[in-house]
Formats: C-alpha cells, sequence, structure tokens
C-alpha cells in the first residue's frame, strides 16, 4: 500500500496553503488528491479580482491567486494527483489512515496515511434544497454553474436574467452577465439585508442600475421547456410570501446565489460529527477534529468570506498536522478542554473547543453574527468573569469576525463564551 | 458638487467596504468614515472621475473552446466599461499564453489588458 506521511482530501485555496505549510513546517511526504483536471480549485472560475489583498497585499483575480499557491506546491515539489477522487477515510493499525482513492490510470487504490487533511470546500445550494415552486423548466442555474459556463466554457446561459439571492457569487454574476450583453432585471434577496460585500452592491449592481429588491424572493416559476418568467413577492417579518404584493417578471433565465454548503460526505464517513450551523466539523483551535490526525480547514469546515481567510485557516492545520506527524503522531499533553460558548447573536464559533496545553499559545477564534447590528461590543468571558470587550461599528452576517484570546488567559480559564451585546 | 454638499458612498478599495460621507467645503472635499487613505482617494475619484477594473475572458484562437482569463492592469473609465467590453470582444489570443502576459496594449491609453491565467 501507498504510504504517506499527510494526505490531503481536495487541491483547491485550502489543500494547497494547506500542503505548502505542513511542507515548510518540515514534514515533506506529502499526497495533494484533487479531483479535477489541475490544482486551484473553484478560484479558477472565479476571474473578477479583489483576491489577495491580505495575503499578497495586492488586489489579485482568482486564476492569479490560484496560480501563486499552485506554483508554491510545484516549487516544493509536492506530490499531487489530479482526476482521482476519494471515496472514503477510514482507521487502521497505530493511528493511521487509510484514503481509498480511484482514478482512470489505477483503478481504486488505497494509502496509509499518518495525517489526513479535510479540504473539499463546498457547494451551492439549489433549487431542489431552496423548495421554488412552479413549473420545472430549464434555465434555471446556480450562480456558480453560470459563472463556469461563461468564464470557463465561453457560453452565456441566457440574455433576461432574474437572480435570486444577493450572495457575491451572484453580484458577482449580475455584473459578468451585464457586461457580457444580457439584461439582469432584479436581484432578489429573502433577507432584508444583503448577504454580499458592500463593494459588490456598489460595483455589480449599483453600476449598473441592477435593483436589488431585499425581503423579496421569487414565489413561482413560470415556462414550459425554458423560463419565461418569475412571480417575484415581498416576504414579511417570518419569511412568508405575501401574495398580495407580489409582480411577474419576464426572463429566460435565473441564476440561485443563495449559500454554500460545505462538502462533508466524507467527514461524515469518517464518522467525525459536524457542526449543526456551519454543517462543517467540529474542531481544535489547530482545526483538529474529533479524530485524532484528521484536519479540516477551508470552506469544508466554513463558508469564509474571503480566500485570503481560507488560506489562513489552512496555514494553521498544515502545520499542525506536520507537528502531529513529527511527534510521532501523538498531540502534545493537553490540561484541558474549553468549549467556546456562543451567546446572543453569535451564530457560530470556529474553533468550537480550544485543547489547552501547558505553554497555550493565543487562539484567535472566528465567529459570524445572525443578524445586522450596530454600535455593539465583542465581549468574551471565562464564566461570569469579562475578559475582553472590543466595540465594533457594525457587525453582518456577511461579515466574519474574529477574537483573539491570549494563551494566559486560557490556561486560566474553564468556560469561554463569546457574545455579541 | 456644491459647496455644502453631502454625498454618501461606499468604498470599494477592499472587502470592509467602509461608509464615507463626502462633504464639499471651501477647502476642498473632506471626505470622513474612512479607515484608511486610499477612502479618501477613491471619494475624490468617484465623485470627479470614476474608474473601474475591468475582467473578462479572450478566446484562445489556436485552442479549440480554450478561454484565458484578462484584466485591465490598472482602472480605466467606468463610462468606458462597456466600449471595452466591445473593444475585447474582436481580440483574440494565440497560445502559450501565460499569467501576466500583455495580450492588448492600451485600451484608450488607460490601460494594458494582460492575462491573468495561463493557457499551454
Amino acid at each position: 500500500m501507498l504510504k504517506r506521511d499527510i494526505v490531503i482530501v481536495g487541491g483547491g485555496p485550502a489543500g494547497c496553503a494547506a500542503a505548502v505549510a505542513a511542507f515548510d513546517a518540515g514534514t515533506k511526504d506529502i499526497l495533494v488528491i484533487e479531483r479535477d483536471e489541475s490544482l486551484g480549485g473553484i478560484l479558477k472560475q472565479c476571474i473578477h479580482n479583489g483576491f489577495g489583498l491580505h495575503r499578497f497585499g495586492e488586489e489579485l483575480t482568482g486564476p492569479e491567486y490560484a496560480d501563486r499557491y499552485k506554483n508554491m506546491v510545484i516549487e516544493r515539489g509536492i506530490d499531487y494527483m489530479v482526476k482521482t477522487m476519494v471515496l472514503s477515510i477510514e482507521y487502521g493499525h497505530d493511528n493511521t489512515k487509510i484514503v481509498t482513492a480511484m482514478n482512470s490510470e489505477n483503478g481504486v487504490f488505497a494509502i496509509e496515511a499518518k495525517a489526513v487533511i479535510l479540504c473539499m470546500g463546498c457547494r451551492e445550494r439549489s433549487r431542489g434544497q431552496l423548495n421554488i415552486p412552479g413549473d420545472r423548466p430549464a434555465g434555471v442555474y446556480t450562480a456558480g454553474t453560470a459563472q463556469r459556463f461563461i468564464n470557463i466554457k465561453g457560453e452565456m446561459p441566457g440574455k433576461n436574467v432574474v437572480i435570486l439571492g444577493s450572495g457575491d457569487i451572484g453580484l458577482i454574476m449580475a455584473r459578468r452577465m451585464t457586461l457580457e450583453g444580457a439584461n439582469v432585471k432584479v436581484v432578489c434577496e429573502l433577507m432584508p439585508y444583503s448577504g454580499g460585500l458592500n463593494r459588490n452592491i456598489v460595483q455589480c449592481l449599483n453600476d449598473f442600475n441592477i435593483p436589488l429588491k431585499l425581503s423579496h424572493t421569487i414565489a413561482k416559476i413560470h415556462g414550459k421547456n425554458r423560463v419565461e418568467g418569475v412571480t417575484i413577492a415581498k416576504v414579511d417579518e417570518r419569511l412568508r410570501v405575501i401574495p398580495e404584493e407580489s409582480e411577474y417578471v419576464e426572463c429566460d433565465t435565473i441564476l440561485l446565489s443563495c449559500g454554500l454548503i460545505p462538502e462533508n460526505e466524507l467527514t461524515k464517513g469518517a464518522g467525525i460529527s459536524l457542526d449543526n450551523v456551519t454543517k462543517g466539523a467540529v474542531v481544535n483551535q489547530d482545526r483538529e477534529t474529533e479524530k485524532d490526525g484528521v484536519y479540516a480547514c477551508g470552506n469544508v469546515l466554513h463558508v469564509h468570506d474571503l480566500v485570503d481567510y481560507v488560506s489562513e485557516e489552512s496555514d494553521i492545520a498544515g502545520k499542525a498536522a506536520a507537528k502531529y506527524v513529527q511527534n510521532g503522531c501523538r498531540n502534545a499533553d493537553r490540561i484541558k478542554t474549553i468549549t467556546v460558548e456562543k451567546q446572543g447573536a453569535v451564530r457560530y464559533t470556529v474553533p468550537q473547543r480550544i485543547d489547552v496545553s501547558e505553554n497555550q499559545e493565543d487562539v484567535k477564534v472566528y465567529f459570524r453574527v445572525g443578524a445586522v447590528l450596530k454600535d455593539v461590543s465583542l465581549v468574551v468571558r471565562n464564566g461570569d468573569q469579562e475578559l475582553m470587550r472590543i466595540k465594533k461599528r457594525k457587525v453582518a452576517p456577511g461579515e466574519m469576525e474574529t477574537v483573539k484570546i491570549k494563551g494566559n488567559m486560557l490556561i486560566d480559564s474553564d468556560r469561554i463564551s463569546i457574545s455579541v451585546e | 458638487m456644491k459647496i455644502g454638499e453631502t454625498k454618501e458612498l461606499i468604498c470599494i478599495n477592499c472587502p470592509m467596504g467602509c461608509n464615507l460621507t463626502a462633504t464639499m467645503t471651501e477647502s476642498g472635499l473632506k471626505v470622513t468614515g474612512n479607515t484608511c487613505p486610499r477612502g479618501e482617494k477613491y471619494a475624490n475619484e468617484e465623485l470627479t472621475h470614476p474608474t473601474r477594473t475591468l475582467t473578462t475572458t479572450l478566446r484562445v484562437n489556436n485552442r479549440e473552446g480554450k478561454y484565458v482569463p484578462v484584466k485591465t492592469n490598472g482602472p480605466i473609465s467606468k463610462e468606458k466599461l462597456f466600449e471595452a467590453m466591445k473593444v475585447l470582444s474582436e481580440v483574440t489570443v494565440s497560445a502559450p499564453v501565460k499569467t501576466g502576459d500583455v495580450v492588448f496594449a492600451s485600451l484608450f491609453g488607460e490601460a494594458d489588458v494582460i492575462a491573468t491565467g495561463t493557457v499551454d
């Protein structure tokens, strides 16, 4: 059987960054497994700019960002396989992991790994998952599928477009389709706020006078063979359609940009429990799942706003996996485990638990809120005792927040909670 | 803008998207709400001569069905975006082309169009 120190599942931005970080931390026997034809992941079709400001201090397009990481992998001589699908992850003797994969060259084969990093990314919520009523004609695409059609295949999916959901991909596609000659009639957003970045509302919608209707949804899809139109309707505060406030909009294409779901079938198959909110694995500060030596990072763990944060998180997982291998497949001795509790508007935190060791380093906790709130404080507590308070002008569900908790605070704490007040 | 006039803007320089307030005073435009100097520069430009970076794809004429992603290597006038798309719709490139190659020089004299991907 093939043996590797670290097997990385997925060669997108998370997988590449994790591989580079693990290699640079001294564990060099790595294999990255990617199902697509080349490394880079979804960034290859994200031809717009805005990536890399945090990571590289300059504004890059998606393919440029992907290229930089791909080159770092290649420069280091890190081994990777493309057009290869991982089928399962199981556990062998002495803490090893058995990764079963297949490709057309080798058929089904197994690799014995000391550590595994899960970097499978996420996928888009589809019409079926959204339960949009009406006919079932052609012309309903997820925004990412439309993006692939236009940017990779060079084909326009339609001419008159209605977009449901104001996530960043939907906004980016509104601009892209407009520039390519389509008429984007309206973007409907179910929530009373947009899920996308402010800058994208300005440069993708406002620049082209595309209306954004908040608290609106598609109540019905019409069309026999191809989409002919949609009924869009206002929703009440409980997100129920108000039939009296609906209108018919003619269109031939519908794009759905209604959220992303981490792709965790392999994770579940490996017996790792998932967080109900993030739909990703429950992890500690090293991004280690509840199984020793199995890590998760990037959008498979929780959906990130920026690829820069994916790279940052993957650094953590890559380094930790390298250390685990160097330590003889053992984690450093831990004094205790603290569960990070979420309070108030905090919807989820990553990590969900902190394993505290004697020389505990500072831990950055990422979290997302459930509503747009102004003039708030982010408060970290140990039980009733307040450890930190950070003032914020505004927090929003579309923007990930962070707090850095000092190592010595963690050593002295029993219960950590994070709240927005 | 007239003196005393105020405009609300959202800075598009980075993902923070600061809410800016620009007020015309006798000594020029006064910008608040920005967290870095780029916000002030953005407000000044946006109210006088707005610009955007354009990204699109070009057909690779010797590789069937292949497209290469491209961008302007600097911002161009916002009002010329559609004209630029029209000009570029006529442009094809020949492989091999690699990231950073200039594929169309001096678009309206404002920026070069460069490849952001590689086609061997």
